[in-house]
């Protein structure tokens, strides 16, 4: 199956060969699981919170004490988010705006952590950055 | 009209993505971003100054050809000069390459903190907060020395804008994980601290990140932070769901800050202050209540972020562990969700539960649940689930459910996922052995667990069935009985045999007297497995039947046949021939009080931690197995027990000792059974004992037959004559790993060369055994005194290669060279080099060098020939991702085919000619012979010529010698 990584987003520090690995190594315990199993996946000593919205997978390693479901509905936050500031987001809008996708991750996620969680703020944020030359 | 257009401000970048998305192959696209790179290269270059808008478009261009795959070796400065534009767009631009291609270019590093500085200072929030982005996206030590002085005066200042807060606060807390040295808060404390009271909720979600990162390694100094975050927690609970307007998600107040306060409060103990722990009992409660509304939306976000906050405050009551009421209304929620639609909800009640079966106040309640998590090991899809449920049964497990919750996992077992076999045996034999009340229960659990599981019942589990059988003499008879039976099935698995071989070489004597299970019979029986069975496992079967010799004198003359035969007395495995030779010797010419003083029962073992509890531990890590466990293991197991630390070691050293059952039983080889009366002396009849080898056996002329030298069986393992008269070792040669590399793929060579002295080296390998040559030259006209040399195996390395040799002459005269030999024993497999120390004296000054020995792993490869259709199978079915190990990396050398192919078969496996669909890669295939194990190793080298690169990937059994190999290998193309 052919994948490709649309945008990543690295909190502690790797070389770029084990950036690679680590990728791969993500899509290949993600991709095979199916609707009926959890949202959660045990990886290396870490896990993956993840959520499918059509062909696209958003993953999130966080350390295995970390509150499941509160980073799964950060994800969910997240999308809404991209979806209305993008007006109805796809995938080609993330490939076409990949710079501003980081800005989006930044204002709600920061050194791994959740920053800011209201989307209100977040697009009012996003829409006067947007307004800037 | 999308809120925003398709690469709107940047067409040349929408045009160029276009582009690259057009290509049809992979050529078109590494063309089309060849003639890109040309164009940017020569527009930087160029003559004209570029404007800031092209300037952020090349940069742009850059960091996409960056990301989608491809090195990127210029455009840094243009970048950086970004950082100083100003308008939004540009800084943007600038900052984002920085970030995602940061390298320690200090030059570099410079500009871009000096631009940061810059941003920082210039009191616009918006460059303010793209700095602080910066700073906490790349994190580097020196951008941590250049700011954590400054961002929390940032963080804390009145006149500071909330985003540029918020943006501070997890800044800073990226700092303090980096380099906790330099980010020192002090007297920032109690402000950061106040930021739980900040009116805007956003700041108080970054900022309690960072206080509950500091709270975890200064609990006192922030311990403040306790009130404010229960009677914030207490305002978002009663809240009504509009109330937080901005912050509710889905009908719920805040979710995510309300979690966030509940991990906070788990770094400390219940607040003293009867008020503030009230308040926080009534916002715990409240949680559990609202639990059991009917809910304010049937979407899944709602139940989700509800939830969310609901498993955390369980978390703090299971933390806190003193409110019984509270523990049992958390565990009848979890109940609840034990048999909930959702599989994720089903998967954290499970989860969630193990941690509350180990209070004293829950314990009894999450018993009531036992069969609903006995039905999810048995229907649950997910094996993440399964797991869980195994897990929980495991917590739950105590003497009144035993029986039950062993039964289930063992009729589990049987068809159980492959990945969680292994551990799922070993809490079946720890269950078993800590809830035993009576031992026969035991023994027939853990032959059934061979019996299911054999694979994965690990060495671990029948050593300590056979300890507990040995100490304990009211099973011995029926675990006789039971092993003799189990050991009539036409196929059973070999620990079974071994199992066997060792109980009735101990105890057959118990059931002797029925004729079904006379001497004879007993023997030929375990007999008839025996050329089933691996070397270590036939090794055990011979000491079995020496013991038979001695317990019943009637099967003398029908074991010494069998010992006498070719396939014994001539086989080809040093060990069993070794055995074979001394058994039959010993038999012979042993009066019978010697023989019964030799082979006499086995005293009890010393007791000690079980080593399977140890190897879970290990397994799962620390954590994994609750305290209580340990303890209650420890008291069992007596005074002697080691810390966990050793009997981790004990069980790890076990694996790779095979030669003699009795020390294999020990696990510390240094720990003889303690009992002198009745010390064993089976223990000493084998030569890797060292000198005290019993004089009939040693003396014995035919060790002369055998493959090592005749004094190999007093240990010759050169210690360092006299080394502490001299000065310690020195360390290895910085160069010596680049030595060692030199003969990754070849044996013979120039080890080392200095003005005084020449190393030569010469080796050769055969299956797990080595020889190697060294030949010490004396490039100089003046003798060497006390000349020395000592072979030394650091660390693990001692039990995982068995080093002999002999001292050789302390005087080297001008030009001469001396010969050393020596013999190299692969025990198991191994990442750590050996330490060659050469000391000598050269007029008047005392010489100190050590070198590492170019013994590496590889040396002890079988080349396995396979077809390609074999290959990519087995290939498969390495596909654990731990059994993989794969580097991606520059050509430090030719990438001529010859060459490569030459690298290859030095390296030790066949190298597989037409089995590779693409005819550029090469495969090859061996097998690691170790005493113990072979180790199965497919290799798969990928040259990519045009980019110089090589992709190389390693699979094997073990996970160890994947990664050890590939490190090996990489640096040798």
């Amino acid at each position: 199956m052919y994948s490709k990584t649309r945008l990543a987003k690295w909190y502690m520090q790797f070389d770029d060969d084990e950036k690679q690995k680590l990728i791969e190594e993500v899509h290949a315990v993600v991709t095979v699981r199916d609707a009926k199993h959890t949202n959660f996946v045990e990886f290396r000593n870490f896990k993956i919170i993840y959520r499918r919205y059509a062909g696209l997978y958003f993953c999130i390693c966080v350390d295995v004490t970390d509150n499941n479901l509160a980073y799964l509905e950060g994800i969910h936050n997240f999308v809404e988010v991209l979806n209305e500031y993008f007006h109805n987001v796809c995938e080609l809008d993330l490939v076409f705006n990949f710079y501003k996708v980081y800005t989006v991750v930044d204002e709600m996620f920061l050194a791994g952590e959740i920053r800011e969680t209201s989307q209100t703020k977040v697009l009012k944020q996003l829409l006067m950055l947007q307004s800037l030359e | 009209m999308p809120a925003v257009s398709k690469g709107d401000g940047m067409r040349g970048l929408a045009v160029f993505i276009s582009d690259i998305r057009n290509c049809k192959s992979k050529e078109a696209e590494i063309k089309r971003i060849n003639k890109e790179l040309a164009n940017i290269r020569s527009k930087f270059k160029g003559d004209k100054a570029l404007d800031g808008y092209s300037k952020k478009k090349y940069v742009c261009k850059l960091l996409f050809i960056f990301l989608l795959g491809h090195d990127i070796d210029f455009g840094h400065m243009e970048a950086v000069n970004l950082l100083s534009s100003n308008k939004y767009t540009e800084k943007q631009i600038g900052y984002l390459f920085i970030s995602v291609l940061v390298n320690s270019n200090s030059e570099l590093i410079r500009l871009i903190n000096n631009g940061i500085k810059n941003d920082l200072a210039s009191r616009n929030p918006t460059f303010m907060c793209l700095a602080l982005h910066c700073i906490a996206n790349v994190g580097s030590r020196e951008m941590a020395e250049a700011f954590a002085g400054e961002i929390p005066r940032i963080l804390v200042a009145g006149d500071t804008m909330d985003s540029v807060k918020q943006s501070a606060a997890l800044c800073l807390l990226r700092l303090h994980k980096a380099s906790p040295d330099v980010v020192l808060m002090g007297e920032w404390t109690s402000r950061v601290v106040h930021l739980l009271n900040d009116q805007h909720m956003g700041v108080v979600t970054a900022a309690i990140s960072l206080i509950t990162c500091l709270s975890q390694k200064n609990p006192d100094e922030f311990k403040s932070c306790v009130p404010l975050a229960v009677s914030r927690l207490s305002r978002i609970v009663s809240s009504a769901s509009t109330d937080l307007q901005d912050y509710t998600y889905y009908f719920v107040p805040a979710p995510w800050l309300s979690c966030k306060l509940l991990r906070l409060l788990q770094c400390y103990p219940p607040p003293e202050d009867g008020a503030v722990k009230g308040r926080l009992v009534e916002c715990l409660e409240t949680i559990l209540n609202k639990a059991q509304e009917p809910p304010k939306s049937k979407k899944v976000q709602h139940s989700n972020a509800k939830n969310a906050i609901l498993f955390e405050a369980i978390s703090l009551i299971i933390h806190y562990d003193s409110e019984p009421t509270l523990l049992v209304r958390a565990c009848n929620q979890l109940g609840q969700f034990l048999q909930h639609r959702e599989t994720n909800l089903r998967y954290l009640a499970l989860e969630s539960m193990c941690t509350l079966a180990s209070s004293e106040f829950s314990h009894e309640a999450v018993k009531t649940h036992i069969e609903t998590v006995i039905n999810a090991l048995k229907t649950e899809r997910d094996v993440s689930v399964r797991q869980r449920a195994a897990d929980l049964l495991y917590a739950m497990c105590d003497r009144s459910n035993a029986k039950q919750i062993v039964a289930e996992m063992l009729s589990y077992l049987e068809t159980a996922d492959y990945s969680i076999r292994e551990e799922m045996v070993l809490k079946v034999a720890i269950l078993a052995e800590k809830y035993a009340v009576d031992y026969s229960w035991y023994v027939d659990t853990i032959l059934n667990l061979i019996r299911i599981a054999g694979d994965y019942v690990s060495e671990e589990v029948w050593y300590r069935v056979i300890q507990i059988v040995i100490n304990r003499d009211d099973v011995q008879g029926y675990a006789a009985k039971t092993v003799f039976e189990a050991l009539q099935a036409p196929a059973c698995h070999e620990n079974m045999v071994k199992v066997g071989g060792y109980i009735l070489g101990e105890f057959g004597n118990l059931i002797a007297g029925d004729p079904r299970s006379s001497p004879l019979v007993q023997f030929n029986l375990l007999h008839s497995k025996f050329h089933l069975c691996s070397v270590p496992s036939r090794a055990l079967l011979l000491s079995a039947y020496i013991k038979f010799i001695n317990l019943f004198p009637e099967t003398k003359p029908t074991i010494q046949e069998v010992l006498r035969s070719d396939s014994q007395i001539r086989n080809s495995d040093v060990e069993l021939q070794q055995r074979a030779v001394e058994y039959l010797k010993l038999s012979s010419i042993a009066s019978t009080d010697v023989l019964a003083t030799v082979l006499e029962e086995m005293p009890p073992f010393p007791e000690r931690e079980s080593s399977i509890l140890a190897k879970l531990k290990k397994k799962k890590g620390p954590g994994a197995v609750s305290v209580s466990d340990l303890e209650e293991a420890k008291g069992e197991g007596g005074a002697l027990n080691g810390s966990g630390d050793r009997g981790a070691d004990a069980a790890a050293t076990s694996n790779s000792a095979t030669l003699s059952p009795s020390a294999d039983l020990l696990g510390l080889r240094s720990a003889a059974p303690v009992a002198p009366g009745t010390g064993s002396l089976l223990v000493d009849v084998f030569p890797e004992a060292g000198p005290a080898s019993a004089p009939a056996v040693s003396e014995d002329g035919f060790l002369r037959h055998l493959d090592l030298p005749p004094e190999s069986s007093d240990s010759l393992l050169v210690e360092a004559p006299g080394e502490s008269d001299f000065e310690d070792p020195a360390l290895p040669l910085p160069e010596s790993d680049d030595l060692l590399y030199k003969f990754v793929c070849k044996n013979n060579g120039v080890l080392f060369e200095n003005q005084l002295l020449q190393i030569g080296t010469k080796s050769e390998y055969r299956q797990n055994l080595g020889r190697m040559y060294l030949f010490f030259g004396n490039k100089t006209s003046v003798q060497f005194s006390n000349f020395t040399t000592s072979i030394t195996c650091p660390g693990d390395l001692q039990t995982q290669l068995n080093m002999q040799t002999k001292p050789v002459e302390p005087l080297v005269d001008g030009g001469a060279q001396v010969q050393q030999v020596l013999n190299i024993e692969c025990l198991s497999d191994f990442s750590d080099a050996p330490l060659l120390n050469i000391m000598f004296r050269y007029g008047g000054a005392q010489q100190n060098l050590t070198l590492k020995l170019p013994v590496t792993i590889n040396k002890f490869f079988q080349p396995t020939e396979m077809s390609s259709q074999d290959f990519f199978q087995r290939w498969k079915q390495l596909s654990l991702p731990q059994q993989e190990a794969q580097k991606i990396f520059k050509a430090n050398h030719s990438m001529d085919t010859d060459v490569i192919k030459t690298k290859l078969l030095g390296l030790g496996p066949a190298l597989l000619e037409d089995v590779d669909p693409n005819p550029e890669n090469f495969v090859c295939a061996g097998v690691i012979q170790t005493k113990g194990q072979q180790i199965g190793c497919l290799l798969r080298l990928e040259p990519n010529a045009q980019a110089q690169m090589f992709r190389l990937t390693l699979r094997s059994s073990k996970d160890t010698v994947s990664v050890h190999l590939c490190h090996l290998l990489a640096e040798q193309f």
